[in-house]
């Protein structure tokens, strides 16, 4: 038996061993065995030749099923693989399996998942945040050292925050998003979740580039990420915001963030306040938009072509109807209400239109920010990890926590979250870098030399 | 947002809601929009809306036909096809 079987058996009995903590949807572990031999046999160099990866549930491979934590997918899979996928086998990782998400990504807990929430391995009765708390609780428990996720609103970031690992959300465009399931097209990214700076920059070049299949996925060069972990920080300036610290942060993450700021100044970092002057409506106008995207790109899952379909329907208007509301859980339901209420006549102009304009002056705050620093730096949650069942009520409380995250994703920038020092329960705390547009090498520069010190 | 609000959106969105959900979406729909007003209030004179801040180019690619899905793999996560007609199959439409 050769090293990268080894190295597979290794992570499917790791997968096997944690199953408490629901972090895999399922377990692909014919094709990854297959995929090792198969990498044994070729000595071809390939920069993650024979590394277990799982992929969030909302990413497609062929022969794997994939349900997006929904129910109206319920048996589906893929006849077509998602082009990171296709990267990533190319570049030589083992794909062992999906892992758990809220329903279509829709949710900051894994608890909107239709199978059943995933558990945080550092406290398994608190949540590993989410949507991709499948992908970062794996990751942290040891199962796989590299995961993939999606972010739409703080997706890969805010459970790796509340899971003690790393996680990239790349600038807009720079990754393919075929083969995602389409949440809000124009703010979802797929990005890494690893245990360190160095492997989620070796995915991030995997994973990179212009896809033909997604014509929003830019023509960009993709440099070699890893040349920019030199370590050496000095110099680099870092805007804090800090009006936006003011308010609502759990004081031990605030203590976890002013630390976090202390050590990038002695690495030789020059630190600085900034103004995101609207940063305080960034979860207003991310809801809006997000919210009416949503409600377009789930119209098509309409019994017909794929998916879950109601017994007998007697005409096909029912057919849609009855479909679409056995399928769906109540957080998808609420959002395409609010996303198809956003986009009515009457309503277009005072909350969609308007959003995108709002959303247009916080992007703007973002590139005035980036004429006098290099970085941005902000905690990655208001709080840390919180125990499973103590929100599920209050939607809108949910989306408050938010507030650190959504800023990223409308004006499209790249940002991560890596772990700063954790509260006095040992909970951890996230330290997010925001970089200008296309520069997630310098925010991997921060990251890498802030990990190692 | 009243309960025949709710009715109305469930409607255009194509979903059949419970009286159950009706009350609740109502109440929580109601908190969200309230939330969401303070935008009203920002000044956006200036500004145009956009799709997108970072403005992606048009992607365009050669007019050259390529290999698209199989009818097979096409449908087969079809709930109800003919399969050897190349069909998927709905209740009927026309009397």
């Amino acid at each position: 038996m050769g090293a990268i079987t080894t190295t597979v058996n290794e992570a499917l009995a790791r997968i096997e061993s944690r199953s408490d903590l629901s972090a895999f949807q399922h377990v692909a572990t014919e094709r990854a065995r297959a995929r090792a031999a198969a990498l044994e046999a070729d000595a071809t160099g390939r920069p993650l030749r024979g590394r277990p990866i799982a992929i969030k549930d909302n990413i497609v491979a062929r022969g794997i099923p994939t349900t997006a934590g929904s129910k109206i997918l319920d048996g589906y899979t893929s006849p077509f693989d998602a082009t990171v996928v296709t990267k990533l086998e190319a570049a030589g990782a083992v794909i062992v399996g999906t892992t758990r998400c809220d329903e279509f990504a829709m949710g900051s807990s894994t608890e909107n998942c239709a199978w059943g929430p995933v558990r945080n391995p550092v406290d398994p009765t608190r949540t590993p945040g989410g949507s991709s708390g499948g992908s970062a609780a794996a990751v942290a428990a040891g199962m796989v050292p590299l995961a993939l996720g999606s972010d739409t609103g703080g997706s890969i970031r805010q459970p790796a925050a509340f899971t003690g690992v790393v996680g990239l959300k790349p600038t807009y465009g720079r990754v393919s998003r075929y083969g995602l399931m389409a949440f809000a097209s124009s703010l979802d990214q797929i990005g890494p979740l690893a245990r360190t700076t160095r492997e989620a920059a070796e995915v991030l070049e995997v994973i990179s580039g212009h896809d033909p299949k997604d014509s929003t996925s830019s023509p960009q060069p993709v440099p070699t990420f890893v040349e920019g972990l030199t370590g050496d920080v000095r110099g680099l300036r870092i805007g804090i915001p800090r009006h936006l610290l003011a308010d609502g942060v759990d004081p031990e993450v605030r203590n976890s963030f002013d630390e976090a700021i202390e050590r990038a100044q002695s690495l030789g970092a020059v630190v600085s306040e900034i103004g995101l002057p609207h940063a305080s409506h960034a979860i207003a106008v991310y809801y809006l938009v997000a919210t009416a995207e949503a409600s377009a790109n789930l119209a098509r899952y309409d019994g017909v072509r794929y998916g879950h379909r109601t017994q007998s329907p007697p005409t096909l208007g029912d057919l849609y109807d009855r479909s679409r509301s056995e399928g769906f859980g109540p957080e998808v339901k609420r959002r395409i209400l609010l996303g198809t209420y956003v986009l009515s006549a009457g309503y277009y102009d005072a909350y969609y239109r308007k959003a995108q304009q709002v959303r247009g002056l916080i992007a703007r705050d973002y590139a005035q920010a980036f004429e006098t620093v290099d970085l941005i730096a902000m905690p990655t949650s208001p709080v840390p990890a919180f125990r499973l069942g103590e929100r599920v009520d209050d939607p809108l409380q949910m989306y408050l926590a938010d507030v650190f995250t959504v800023g990223a994703n409308l004006a499209g920038v790249p940002a991560i979250s890596i772990p700063g020092a954790p509260t006095s329960a040992g909970l951890p705390v996230g330290l997010q870098f925001i970089a200008r547009p296309w520069d997630e090498m310098t925010m991997l520069r921060m990251a890498d030399a802030f990990e190692k010190n | 947002m009243d309960n025949e609000g709710i009715a109305r959106l469930a409607t255009l969105a194509r979903l059949q809601i419970t009286d159950d959900e009706r009350r609740q979406f109502a109440a929580q729909l109601t908190d969200i929009l309230r939330y969401v007003e303070q935008i009203q209030a920002v000044d956006t004179s200036a500004v145009e809306a956009e799709t997108h801040p970072l403005a992606p180019q048009t992607a365009w690619r050669d007019d050259t036909p390529v290999a698209s899905l199989p009818t097979d793999a096409g449908l087969a996560n079809a709930p109800d096809a003919d399969r050897s007609r190349g069909l998927f199959r709905v209740p009927k439409v026309l009397g």
